[in-house]
């Protein structure tokens, strides 16, 4: 499950991704002190699970789930045992941990929020994945949607567990496959597999250093069996 | 009074000393911050922000094995919630505990 953890609190937010280290079944995407900086990554990317504050200032982690539209799972994290009556009125919400949080309970949320991922992903196991390919266009499946990406504007697709996040010039998408079955969805002429994790357009390749590429604002490393393959593409003077 | 302790920090690390380190050098970075904010905000009369710090510096209270001194804060952060100040001294005394022990860190 692809997490990200809100806590305004640095000791708590390098808890709970310690914590996190021993349930093989995550993978923490990102950390943010504020419900804001947050909210900016959720219109772009796609999480499974969030850890998620309540008692944060300025934005509440109340106030945080009623901005989300579909909101994913969420486990709530909090110093006050006063508010699990309302954590509960929210569909979302998996589980409830009081800090400070022992490995224990912390696992017995997982084994909840893995539970209810298993209910929901069964009956539509092949809804998120790369579909298809017409001419210069790419279908990835997205919550039963077959939706188009141009294939040119695609600049990355960086491997995130068990997903894939494709970025473009105008939006990204996260979707349920590997790298390399895009890999083989994606015309060679334009894209390289630079590193076990990224494949870079390098059309869109800004500059190159010893062993990474910047494209867009993505600082990409580029491991050193790829590199041959990577200078042999380019137009070099 | 019972004294800070690494109990906590010890059973979460499993014995990795460089998470462990990193942790505790977090919390010797957050702590003097939040609780200067406490004491500007009870300073200025301002309870209810400081009942807000107090919660945050319970969490650090309760990571450094400090039961008692979490339920005095616990207590504290509501009296202050309904504009009292009992229990302040207690509290403070907690402070000053976690003070001098992550001075020997």
């Amino acid at each position: 499950m692809n997490c990200i953890i809100i806590d305004d609190e640095a000791t708590a937010r390098m808890i709970i991704t310690q914590l996190c280290t021993h349930a093989p079944s995550l993978n923490v995407l990102e950390e943010f002190p504020n419900a804001m900086q947050a909210i900016k990554y959720l219109n772009q990317n796609k999480v499974d699970l969030i850890f998620l504050d309540i008692h944060m200032p300025d934005f509440t982690g109340f106030d945080f789930i009623e901005t989300l539209k579909n909101p994913p799972k969420i486990i709530l994290t909090t110093s006050d045992p006063n508010f699990a009556i309302q954590a509960f009125e929210y569909d979302c919400i998996v589980d409830y941990l009081v800090k400070p949080i022992t490995q224990e309970r912390f696992l017995k949320a997982i084994d909840k929020a893995e539970a209810k991922q298993e209910t929901a992903i069964k009956p539509e196991s092949k809804s998120q994945n790369v579909e298809t390919t017409s001419g210069n266009d790419l279908y990835v499946n997205i919550d039963r949607r077959l939706i188009k990406i141009d294939i040119p504007s695609i600049y990355l697709v960086e491997a995130k567990g068990d997903y894939i996040q494709v970025k473009t010039e105008d939006k990204n998408y996260t979707v349920h496959s590997t790298l390399k079955k895009i890999e083989e969805k994606l015309p060679d002429s334009l894209f390289l597999k630079v590193h076990r994790s990224y494949i870079i357009n390098i059309k869109k390749i800004i500059d190159i250093e010893d062993n990474s590429v910047l494209i867009k604002k993505d600082v990409i490393p580029v491991s050193r069996s790829n590199r041959p393959e990577l200078m042999k593409r380019l137009n070099l003077l | 009074m019972e004294q800070p302790n690494q109990s906590y920090i010890n059973s979460l690390s499993g014995g990795d000393e460089a998470f462990k380190q990193k942790l505790i050098d977090v919390i010797k970075s957050e702590y003097p911050e939040e609780k200067e904010v406490y004491f500007n905000n009870y300073n200025a009369q301002n309870y209810k922000l400081a009942a807000d710090n107090v919660h945050k510096l319970k969490h650090k209270i309760s990571i450094l094995g400090l039961e008692k001194g979490y339920e005095v804060a616990v207590a504290y952060e509501n009296n202050l919630i309904d504009g009292s100040i009992d229990q302040k001294e207690q509290f403070e005394a907690i402070l000053d505990s976690i003070t001098n022990y992550l001075k020997t860190l």
